[in-house]
């Protein structure tokens, strides 16, 4: 009976497992193929090593794809908080207004992200769309809003922004409703003012909750797909291609199949990095919180 | 109630209604365009004869686009990813929250790293291998690849409900003559059954909003509603009553179930980091 106790854990996981090394299997074969030049027009590829690295990593085009994905991880990510906290800190006040509003909340968050683009893509069109419509009157009508890059990156934010603030609020809202209420109610007795307790208490005690929020929509951003394949294609231009559209667009539109994957592997490096300084920082943050509590 | 506290009352609220109406205009607007008749697309903004006519064109496959089909198609890999995420995910998820063991903690992070890996990294590799293995444009392939979606979500839920599980329960049961797996079938899980349920809409979710997997891996017979719903902007005039009612069409499941799960989100989406 002994040694089959011992193995009821590893029993249950196994079909995980199974599963698991099913998924990693194709990205074992995605690292192996990025060693060959392997393309539909090359289906009996060659060894070329580090080559492909080596090219990407030489080439304009993964540049301005690492800095136009940057600046849309960061813009997205930025708004998305910001606007976040702000909407749990408003409808943390619980009015009547608000418990209303909050039932409805997630809407937009549930909605697939390439749905969402193609309804802004209707709403932003220059000549027909609503949006300009509505601006009429303030003068505004002619704005070509996907057809100029900064346009363009700005647009893809904003449908990231409409999409995903919810995510953020609901993480902040769950973090406002846990605080705890003694260190408020001392505050509050030393008659200290609403900024003064919002910096030196909610902020600090919030901050891993936000954090949390913060980490996913940055990582998330990072590797954006379908808001900008739906909205933009990556034009105008390559002003909007991020790295995951460039890799689509080498692998699949001009299968170099080789070529695409090295972008991803590239992509897929940084994700790491980006997740480690992220959640070693997260740490460090829980335990300040910690203390203020 | 000082005049100044109450006129700030107000602000908030108008701030609030600000955002609201940034959230939810652009839903009700494909409500509109989808109600008007395509003879005034463009003529005017709001004032138009509301007609059912591009429901009708969408759910009637006219245009070319088996609309219906893509949705069956959507909501059979769903299930099929969810329901297989399910089978293997939930005995792993007992045994990460109820033994330390070596080795589950490395399946852990990995099936975690799933969740933020760059799709393309597997997809590309999975374009060529199922056109070799006659997995393209199939069921099959589409819920083994979205077995990357669903689950890392699925485990390490569950996980969190099962370690905020009192193990004293199941050892009472074994006390009392039940073997191991009675103790978990009939004791643990009715105990997070409400989690099971939640976990599962939301992977559900996550599958049927999914457009990469479905664009890549397949092109008509196991096609999805996400990637159905871009054809309609195809050609020279794409139409616009008809996209809008295809994406309508598209987001109501997700909808309807999200709004049943409202309580259990915030740890769903955060894959247990945040408890409500």
């Amino acid at each position: 009976m002994g040694w089959r106790l011992a193995l009821r854990p590893y029993l249950l996981i196994v079909p995980a497992l199974l599963l698991t090394c099913g998924i990693l299997y194709p990205f074992g074969l995605g690292l192996y193929y990025t060693l060959f030049d392997f393309s539909a027009s090359k289906p009996q590829p060659d060894m070329v090593r580090f080559e492909n690295y080596e090219t990407v990593f030489t080439q304009e085009a993964f540049w301005n794809s690492a800095w136009v994905t940057v600046l849309y991880a960061v813009g997205a990510a930025a708004v998305e908080t910001v606007l976040g906290v702000a909407v749990a800190l408003l409808l943390h006040r619980s009015s009547q207004v608000g418990r209303v509003l909050e039932k409805i909340l997630i809407l937009p968050l549930m909605i697939a992200p390439v749905i969402a683009a193609i309804i802004w893509k209707l709403m932003l069109q220059p000549s027909v769309g609503v949006i300009n419509y509505l601006l009429r009157p303030f003068g505004l009508g002619g704005v070509q809003w996907t057809d100029t890059p900064t346009g363009a990156l700005l647009s893809s934010i904003a449908v990231d922004v409409w999409v995903y603030t919810p995510f953020v609020a609901i993480l902040a809202l769950a973090g406002l409703r846990s605080l705890p209420t003694s260190p408020f109610e001392a505050a509050a007795v030393d008659g200290a003012g609403w900024w003064y307790t919002f910096r030196r208490l909610t902020l600090p005690m919030l901050w891993p909750y936000v954090l949390v929020a913060v980490i996913f929509r940055f990582m998330d951003s990072l590797k954006v797909f379908d808001i900008i394949y739906a909205l933009t294609e990556g034009g105008p231009g390559d002003s909007t291609v991020v790295l995951q559209i460039r890799a689509y667009l080498e692998a699949i539109r001009f299968q170099r199949y080789s070529f695409g994957i090295s972008y991803t592997i590239v992509l897929w490096a940084v994700v790491y990095l980006a997740a480690m300084v992220l959640v070693k920082h997260l740490g460090k943050i829980q335990r300040k919180a910690a203390e203020v509590k | 109630m000082t005049v100044k506290k109450r006129l700030l009352g107000w602000l908030a609220d108008a701030a609030l209604i600000l955002y609201f109406v940034f959230a939810l205009f652009p839903i009700a607007w494909m409500v509109i365009l989808s109600l008007k008749p395509t003879n005034q697309l463009f003529s005017t903004y709001f004032s138009f004869s509301p007609t059912l006519d591009g429901y009708r064109t969408v759910l009637g496959d006219s245009e070319g686009i088996p609309f219906v089909r893509f949705f069956v198609n959507s909501l059979v890999v769903s299930v099929g990813a969810v329901v297989l995420s399910l089978l293997v995910g939930l005995p792993a998820a007992y045994a990460s929250a109820r033994w330390r063991f070596k080795g589950s903690e490395n399946l852990m992070f990995t099936l975690l790293s799933f969740r933020f890996a760059p799709e393309l990294t597997v997809i590309i590799p999975l374009f060529v291998l199922y056109q070799k293995l006659g997995l393209f444009d199939t069921y099959v392939g589409m819920v083994w690849v979205l077995q990357l979606v669903t689950l890392p979500l699925i485990v390490w839920i569950m996980r969190s409900y099962f370690a905020d599980l009192t193990p004293e329960l199941e050892q009472a049961a074994l006390l009392d003559g039940y073997t191991r797996k009675q103790a978990f079938m009939k004791v643990a899980l009715p105990l997070v059954k409400p989690g099971v349920a939640a976990v599962s809409l939301l992977a559900f979710i996550f599958a049927w909003n999914n457009f990469v997997f479905p664009l890549i891996l397949t092109s008509n017979e196991a096609q999805t509603v996400t990637v159905g719903a871009l054809s309609f902007l195809g050609g020279d005039r794409p139409k616009y009553n008809l996209t809008a009612a295809a994406a309508l069409v598209s987001v109501v499941p997700p909808l309807l179930l999200a709004l049943t799960i409202q309580r259990y989100l915030v740890r769903g989406l955060s894959f247990g980091a945040v408890k409500s």
